[in-house]
């Protein structure tokens, strides 16, 4: 008998009459006093309360302990149901509605000051903590609500477990509401009290049912303390909580201090007359009261009015302080407020939508007429975009994350870092539908995004070209400008040749400029790195990026303008990468080049010719078009990729120059020369000319190349012909021979040099093929200057490394640093 | 699974702090109290060497026979402490950076409650439900 099993209803029911009955704050209840009134109002016959005492073993205690009161309670509902009193009925009778009493007016009011007592005592709730629903407070209530409710209530003074919903006072056992208490008696009073006086709310009048049903509600999830008895009486009428509804709306005032006598009691929540706000809940819900944290449609439109008067866009947020100006107008305590607001904001942005706000509203207005906060947010309340992304919402909402998108977005984003932004979001994002506001969020990555790819075709060269800022001299926005149409040009190369004249005019007039460039060795434009021959490069480089960006008109190419970019672009990127810069630099620049660079080529001619004349009368034969410019050789190495054969023949013709270079290498000339003779010949219109120029730079660059290898006697190690990695060496060597060369003539930059030895080797090319020369001559100082580059970048890139390296060292300094309790 | 944690306010009093009760909690309110020296002089020496970036987990701050304390530190100064049972070896580093990572996470939702003021003590539910969720589970359900 003493197992006993009661549902969380019964149990909150059971000890809050086992503390009503419990005046002497002992536990137990004594036989005699409110126990038996309570029995008696059970409204059974003696005999059964005899007998109900004599089974739960009252009798044999003496006075009821708390097991024997429930039970007694328990089988009290047995026997008020009608089922025959049986210990075994206990456990077994299911869904049985809790024991009714009725009590008397002055019944009522004595328990009403013994629930102001009770109340006093909170710890002697029971800790199933469920609030205690006291029927007291229904009492109490319509105690307090003076003659009409007392009028009212011997109509209805039965504290029915749940009321009842209805005006009639039916039988609040109504399986769903069972489960309440006391405030389902009020309600009835209340609801004639409130038809009386409430004169605004519509639905308020006798909410009972539903509000029964929503109290249980409240009760089970709530764990935290709800002095419940003590609130009850307090709670001011119906009207006051009717009000407390939109109280702290505007009109707080009115409806608040009506409560406040009741908070002050209250040690910390404020029940409004739970049966007022549960009266008209109650009724709301009438339909759907299994849900008692359902928002219905009315309570909702005033819960969006009120949120227009915060925030007039209904898909936008309220900041958190206004919220909090707001609901502390409802004079709960902070800590509850606090409470709610944790449950209410459920994307923890700081911030409430209008349905957070809703959830937070109702939750208030729940708190105030006497509902216990549940500790998790119904699912009711859950924030559901009122408007619709259908998908959206049914997608979230079975994923009770509330909001569609902004929750997936926002809760990932719930680290440290994030509250900054997620309180970004609500200005961000005015729209209820957070999936709007992500949608719109991700518009706007997406469109950051496409920007970014916008900038990625400039800035690629660029951040591949290198990490080091170019020095440039004088226009860096011309070489930017010449950067990028270079990026974009880069791919047009193997078609900026067709376009021929305005880019040959533009490499043209780079070309003198660079050709000035390197022969002053005025590097001072910062091109003069480390490396001369970088140098020579980069004016190279920057003719053949300037003849690439030429058919886009660009034709501000006159001033010798730095050619960094580009050249960074080769250094930085792979040997392939540059190859392919080069290539199609070296394609377009050159056939360009090739037809401009006449004019500058002839001034050094007679220099190189001097030093260059042993090998160049070899290359000239073989190259005529071939501008074997050592210069052209690194920076045509790339280029001598593609053009392995080119170089190849280059080499053999070295090897006939007496080069040391393998046969490659002059094969790779020879093959040129022939192909660009013929080529040359050819030369029917532009692009012809243009492409065989282009090709013939290249050769001439290859062919250089090998001259230059030969000349510095290294083998040109490209053995087989197109190899990859010949070229470099080949280059480095062709370099170095520059850097001998210079010596002779033009102890300027290598560049310098290697212009020299190209257009050393010039004069030995026939003159028919001037054409052919200039474009070679023009491919020569680009290549030239695209070794100035790429070696100024080379020592960069050094720099770089070096900082990087002293930099990882300093951090795994301080990671040793940070680490010395880790030993332990 | 953590014996106490403590979250202390930019000038070092405590915002909130948690115990296992079934030990002498003034114990464990000393241990923290101590272990602030340790966070200051950690925060202090990092600071110095990488200016601004700084680890917000500081990791062990120091063991004793009993128990191991480990540090956390946000940008705002506000501390986290947690001190574990040196007995529980299975505690992993990565374990103890996710639960003050989860600390952390919490906390900021405190923060953003408006109706909580900083410097106030935490009283959130779901702070404490966090708190709890970390703490060793005893026997005894408070």
């Amino acid at each position: 008998m003493e197992s006993l099993t009661l549902t969380d209803v019964e149990q909150k029911y059971y000890s809050d009459l086992f503390i009503y009955c419990d005046t002497d704050n002992t536990k137990k209840v004594a036989s005699n006093g409110r126990a038996l009134d309570l029995f008696r109002a059970a409204q059974l016959p003696s005999e059964v309360v005899l007998q109900i005492t004599e089974l739960c073993g009252a009798t044999r205690l003496g006075h009821f302990g708390r097991s024997q009161f429930y039970i007694a309670l328990k089988l009290i509902a047995i026997a008020q149901s009608g089922l025959p009193l049986r210990v075994e009925s206990l456990n077994s009778v299911k869904d049985l509605p809790l024991p009714r009493f009725v009590v008397g007016k002055n019944e009522a009011e004595a328990r009403h000051a013994a629930l102001y007592q009770d109340s006093d005592s909170q710890g002697l709730y029971p800790a199933s903590a469920a609030a205690v629903m006291p029927r007291p407070p229904g009492r109490g209530l319509q105690n307090k609500k003076g003659t009409p409710s007392a009028t009212s209530l011997p109509a209805h003074e039965v504290i029915q477990p749940l009321a009842p919903s209805i005006e009639p006072q039916p039988e609040p056992t109504s399986p769903v509401v069972s489960p309440q208490q006391s405030p389902p008696t009020s309600p009835p009073s209340w609801r004639k009290h409130k038809r009386q006086t409430s004169g605004g709310n519509v639905d308020r009048p006798a909410v009972v049912a539903p509000t029964g049903a929503v109290w249980t509600h409240f009760r089970e999830p709530q764990a935290g303390p709800v002095p419940a008895d003590g609130m009850w009486p307090s709670h001011s009428p119906p009207p006051p909580g009717q009000e407390s509804w939109v109280s702290f709306t505007a009109d707080t005032p009115p409806s608040i201090p009506g409560m406040h006598p009741s908070s002050v009691q209250e040690s910390t929540t404020i029940r409004t007359v739970a049966s007022a706000a549960m009266t008209n809940e109650i009724q709301r819900q009438s339909s759907g009261y299994d849900d008692p944290w359902k928002i219905t449609d009315e309570q909702r439109q005033y819960y969006i009015n009120q949120f227009k008067t915060i925030q007039p866009d209904l898909t936008g947020f309220i900041p958190g302080s206004a919220a909090k100006e707001f609901f502390t107008k409802s004079k709960l305590p902070i800590l509850e407020l606090s409470h709610i607001w944790e449950l209410s904001d459920f994307d923890k942005d700081g911030a409430l939508t209008l349905d957070e706000f809703c959830a937070a509203f109702h939750l208030v207005v729940a708190r105030k007429n006497g509902y216990d906060l549940p500790e998790k947010l119904p699912e009711s309340l859950m924030p559901k975009l009122i408007d619709l992304d259908d998908s959206a919402e049914g997608s979230e909402q079975t994923a009770d994350v509330g909001y569609s998108g902004s929750p997936v977005e926002v809760t990932p984003s719930k680290s440290p870092s994030m509250p900054s932004l997620n309180q970004a979001w609500p200005e961000m994002n005015q729209s209820n539908e957070q999936w709007e506001t992500f949608s719109e969020r991700s518009s706007s990555s997406q469109t950051l995004t496409q920007f970014d790819s916008n900038i990625a075709p400039a800035d690629p060269d660029t951040a591949i070209v290198h990490p080091v800022p170019i020095r440039m001299t004088p226009s860096k926005i011309h070489m930017q400008e010449m950067e990028l149409k270079r990026t974009g040009s880069d791919h047009n190369h193997p078609t900026s040749p067709l376009l021929a004249e305005p880019p040959e005019l533009s490499d043209e007039a780079n070309l003198p400029a660079s050709l000035k460039f390197v022969a002053a060795n005025t590097v001072g434009d910062g091109y003069s790195s480390s490396d001369s021959f970088t140098s020579d490069q980069e004016p190279t480089t920057r003719q053949r990026s300037q003849s690439g960006t030429s058919p886009e008109a660009l034709k501000v190419v006159a001033p010798p303008p730095p050619p960094p970019r580009p050249n960074a672009s080769h250094s930085r990127s792979s040997s392939l990468d540059m190859n392919r810069t080069f290539a199609a630099a070296a394609v377009a620049g050159q056939p360009q080049s090739s037809t401009i660079a006449y004019p500058p080529a002839v001034p050094p001619r007679p220099l190189p010719t001097q030093t260059s004349a042993p090998h160049t009368g070899h290359r000239a034969e073989a190259e005529g078009a071939s501008g074997g410019g050592a210069a052209l050789s690194t920076t045509t190495s790339p280029q001598q990729i593609p053009q392995q054969p080119n170089f190849a023949d280059f080499s053999q013709f070295q090897a006939f120059a007496a080069s040391e270079q393998p046969s490659s290498l002059p094969e790779v000339d020879i093959h040129s020369e022939p192909g660009q003779v013929e080529k040359t010949s050819e030369g029917a219109g532009p692009l012809r000319t243009v492409k065989s120029d282009g090709q013939a730079d290249e050769r001439a660059s290859a062919t250089v190349n090998s001259a230059k290898g030969s000349g510095s006697g290294s083998g040109s190690g490209s053995g087989s012909g197109p190899l990859a990695p010949p070229p470099k060496p080949v280059r480095r060597r062709l370099k170095s021979e520059d850097e001998l060369r210079p010596e002779d003539e033009q102890h300027g930059p290598q560049k310098s040099n290697v212009i020299a030895a190209v257009l050393a080797t010039q004069p030995s090319i026939p003159r028919s093929v001037g054409k052919d020369k200039k474009a070679i001559q023009a491919s020569i100082r680009r290549n030239k200057e695209t070794n100035t580059v790429l070696a100024r970048l080379n020592s960069e890139l050094q720099q770089q490394l070096k900082d990087l390296l002293e930099e990882r060292i300093s951090l795994e300094v301080q990671l040793e640093q940070l680490r010395p309790f880790s030993h332990l | 699974m953590a014996v106490c944690i403590a979250v202390i306010a930019k000038e070092n009093y405590p915002l909130y702090i948690r115990s296992v009760p079934t030990q002498n909690e003034l114990k464990f309110h000393y241990t923290v109290h101590t272990s602030l020296d340790v966070v200051e002089e950690k925060i202090s020496a990092v600071g110095k060497s990488l200016g601004d970036q700084r680890e917000l987990y500081l990791g062990l701050l120091y063991p004793t026979e009993d128990y191991k304390v480990y540090g956390y530190v946000t940008n705002s100064k506000v501390k986290f402490v947690i001190v574990v049972d040196s007995s529980n070896t299975s505690l992993r580093d990565n374990e103890i950076r996710s639960m003050f990572r989860k600390l952390h996470n919490s906390f900021t939702d405190v923060m953003c409650n408006p109706f909580h003021s900083p410097g106030n003590t935490i009283q959130s539910k779901a702070f404490d439900g966090i708190v709890s969720g970390m703490m060793v589970q005893t026997a005894s359900t408070v």
